[in-house]
C-alpha cells in the first residue's frame, strides 16, 4: 500500500498550497476551415471549435474530481487566425467574433490564437491582421492575441515592432472604460512557442497534429511549502527540493494529460510546468523568492535567486514528462503575484529590475501597468529590448504591459479575478522614437548559424 | 479500478464503521485500511476496490463526502493512480 506520509501529502498540496492543474488546453487546427469569404470561414471555424472541444470542460471537471485535483481552467488554441483571413482583409473581426461565440457555446475560460508570426516579414494580409486587433479585443470577452516579431534564428522585425506599440495603445484606447483591459489578453512575443497552453500567449502551431491536448500545470505554494522546511540550507540543497517537488507535480500533470488526450480524442502534446502565480496569498511566485533569502522581490540577487529557481523547475519538469514543453520555468507577472504587487508598491521592485529577471525567467514583462500618457515609441522600445533578450539569449520573451488610460504614477488598476490588480509603474521619460521610427529588420545574431 | 479513501478529523467513537458501511452498502472492498489518531486527530487511509461498485467514483466520492459532513470529518476519495504517478517511479 502507499505510504501514508505520500498520500497526506498530496493532500496538503491541494488544501493547503494551492497545488491545481492550471489549465487544460485544446488545440485545434482551422487550416480546413479557411474559405475565400469572411462569414463562411466564421462559421466553419465556429462549428470546428463546438465539434472538437465539446467535452473539454465536463472532461476536465470529472479528471478533477476523481484525482483530486482542481483543474482551474479549460482553454482552447487555434491556428495562428492570420493565416485564416488573407483572403478578407479589412473583415477579420467577422472571425474574432465567432472565435469569442465558440469559447462561450463549449464553456472555456479563454480561447487564444488571435495571432500573427511576423518574426521575418509582415505580409499585406498580416498587416491588416494586426490592425484589427484593437476592435477584436474591444468587441470580444474571452478571446487572447499575440504577436510574434523576432526569434533568434530570423532576427528582429523592427517594422513590426514599431507597430504593435501603436497596436496596444489602440487596444488600450478601445478598452478605455475598463482601464485599457484589452491589453491584458495581447502579448507581443520573441521566439513564441507553438504548444504553450497558457494565455494570453497560447495559440496552435502550424507544426502541430489536428487536435492536442497541452497541460499546464502550477504550484508556487507547493514549491513555497517545501523551501520552508529547509531554512538553512545551502543553494544547492534548494535547488534540489524545487526540482524534487517540480518532479512530484509535473508527474500529476502528466497523468492528467495523457487521461484528458485519452478521453477527448486527441493527441497528448506536452506537459507545461510553470510556477503560474495567482494573486491569493499563498501562490507567489515572489514569496519563493523571499524565502530563498531576499528581504523583497526585486533587492539585489533576485536575478540570480530567480535563475536557479527557473532551472531546478526545468530539470525536475523534463524529468517527470514525456514531452515537456510551452514555456516550462517561472512567470513573474505583477498583477497576478501578491508579492510581486506588494514590492512594486513599496518601490521595491521597478522596470528595469523587471527586465534583468526576463533575462532569466520563462516569459518576460508580464501584466505591468504603466502611464496611459507613455508614447507608443516607448512600448516599442520595451518590446525592442525583451525581443532582442529573447533572441540573443535563445529563449522566449514577451511583453504584456498596460497603458492605463487617464492614469498615471501611483494610481492603481484593478482587473479581477485571476488577472488582479498592479499599481502604476514608472517607465523612462527618455525617448527612443527615433531608433523606433527607422523600421527595417535587425540581422540574427551570430550564434543562430548552427546549420 | 481502486481508490484511495482518507479520512481526516477530530477522533470519536464509530468512525471507521460508519465509512465501511457506506462503502459496504455500495458494494466497495475496502482492500487496506490504516489509521492513527495523533493528539486527538483521526487520519485513516483506505484502499477500496471499486471493480464491483455499485456507483462510480464520483458518485461514490459525492456520498462519502455528504456521509463526512454528517459525522464531521473531511473525506477524500481519490483515484489510486494520482499517488503512484507523484511518489513512485
Amino acid at each position: 500500500m502507499l505510504n501514508r506520509k505520500e498520500i497526506i501529502e498530496t493532500i496538503d498540496m491541494v488544501e493547503k498550497e494551492h497545488f491545481d492543474v492550471r489549465t487544460i488546453t485544446m488545440g485545434i487546427s482551422l487550416i480546413p476551415c479557411i474559405r475565400d469569404d469572411a462569414e463562411k470561414t466564421a462559421q466553419l471555424c465556429y462549428d470546428r471549435i463546438c465539434k472538437k472541444a465539446e467535452n473539454i470542460v465536463k472532461v476536465a471537471e470529472d479528471l478533477g474530481a476523481e484525482y483530486g485535483i482542481p483543474i482551474i481552467n479549460k482553454r482552447v488554441s487555434i491556428t495562428p487566425a492570420s493565416l485564416l483571413t488573407s483572403s478578407f482583409m479589412g473583415k477579420e473581426v467577422v472571425l474574432a467574433k465567432a472565435l469569442d461565440k465558440a469559447a462561450k457555446t463549449v464553456g472555456v475560460d479563454f480561447l487564444g490564437g488571435y495571432s500573427a508570426l511576423v518574426h521575418k516579414g509582415l505580409t499585406s494580409y498580416e498587416k491588416s491582421f494586426i490592425e484589427s486587433i484593437p476592435e477584436a479585443l474591444a468587441v470580444t470577452d474571452r478571446m487572447c492575441s499575440s504577436v510574434n516579431v523576432g526569434s533568434s534564428k530570423a532576427g528582429i522585425n523592427m517594422d513590426a515592432v514599431r507597430l504593435m506599440g501603436d497596436i496596444i495603445k489602440q487596444t488600450a484606447d478601445r478598452t478605455k472604460d475598463r482601464d485599457g483591459f484589452g491589453c491584458a489578453k495581447l502579448v507581443v512575443f520573441c521566439n513564441a512557442v507553438e504548444d504553450n497552453p497558457f494565455m494570453a500567449g497560447a495559440f496552435h502551431g502550424v507544426g502541430e497534429g489536428e487536435t492536442v491536448i497541452n497541460v499546464g500545470v502550477s504550484g508556487p505554494g507547493v514549491v513555497h511549502h517545501a523551501l520552508k522546511s529547509i531554512k538553512d540550507a545551502s543553494v544547492d540543497d534548494v535547488a534540489e527540493v524545487i526540482k524534487k517537488t517540480a518532479f512530484k507535480i509535473t508527474r500529476a500533470g502528466q497523468l492528467i494529460a495523457k487521461e484528458a488526450s485519452k478521453r477527448l480524442n486527441a493527441e497528448f502534446g506536452i506537459v507545461d510546468l510553470s510556477l503560474a502565480p495567482t494573486p491569493v496569498m499563498g501562490d507567489s511566485v515572489a514569496h519563493i523568492l523571499e524565502e530563498i533569502g531576499l528581504e523583497s522581490v526585486g533587492a539585489h540577487g533576485t536575478t540570480a535567486a530567480l535563475a536557479m529557481l527557473n532551472d531546478a523547475v526545468k530539470k525536475g519538469g523534463v524529468m517527470a514528462s514525456s514531452n515537456v514543453g510551452g514555456l516550462s520555468g517561472a512567470f513573474i507577472p505583477v498583477s497576478e503575484d501578491i508579492g510581486m504587487i506588494n514590492a512594486a508598491e513599496s518601490g521595491a521592485i521597478t522596470l528595469n529590475k523587471l527586465e534583468a529577471m526576463t533575462c532569466v525567467c520563462s516569459v518576460g514583462l508580464d501584466m505591468i501597468a504603466i502611464p496611459g500618457d507613455t508614447p507608443a515609441s516607448t512600448i516599442s522600445g520595451m518590446i525592442a529590448d525583451e525581443a532582442a533578450i529573447g533572441m540573443i539569449n535563445n529563449k522566449t520573451t514577451a511583453v504584456r504591459v498596460i497603458p492605463v488610460p487617464g492614469k498615471g504614477v501611483g494610481e492603481r488598476v484593478e482587473f479581477g479575478g485571476l488577472l488582479g490588480s498592479a499599481p502604476i509603474m514608472e517607465v523612462n521619460p527618455y525617448g527612443c522614437d527615433k531608433f523606433i521610427s527607422r523600421g527595417g529588420r535587425m540581422p540574427a545574431p551570430i550564434h543562430s548559424n548552427k546549420n | 479500478m481502486r481508490a484511495i479513501v482518507t479520512v481526516i478529523g477530530k477522533d470519536k467513537p464509530g468512525i471507521i464503521s460508519r465509512v465501511s458501511a457506506a462503502l459496504a452498502d455500495n458494494n466497495v472492498n475496502i482492500e487496506d485500511i490504516s489509521q492513527t489518531i495523533v493528539q486527538g486527530n483521526f487520519t485513516m487511509i483506505m484502499l477500496c476496490d471499486l471493480s464491483n461498485s455499485k456507483l462510480n467514483l464520483i458518485e461514490l466520492k459525492n456520498v462519502l463526502i455528504e456521509l463526512g459532513e454528517k459525522i464531521g470529518v473531511s473525506i477524500h476519495v481519490q483515484h489510486e493512480d494520482i499517488f503512484n504517478a507523484m511518489h513512485k517511479i
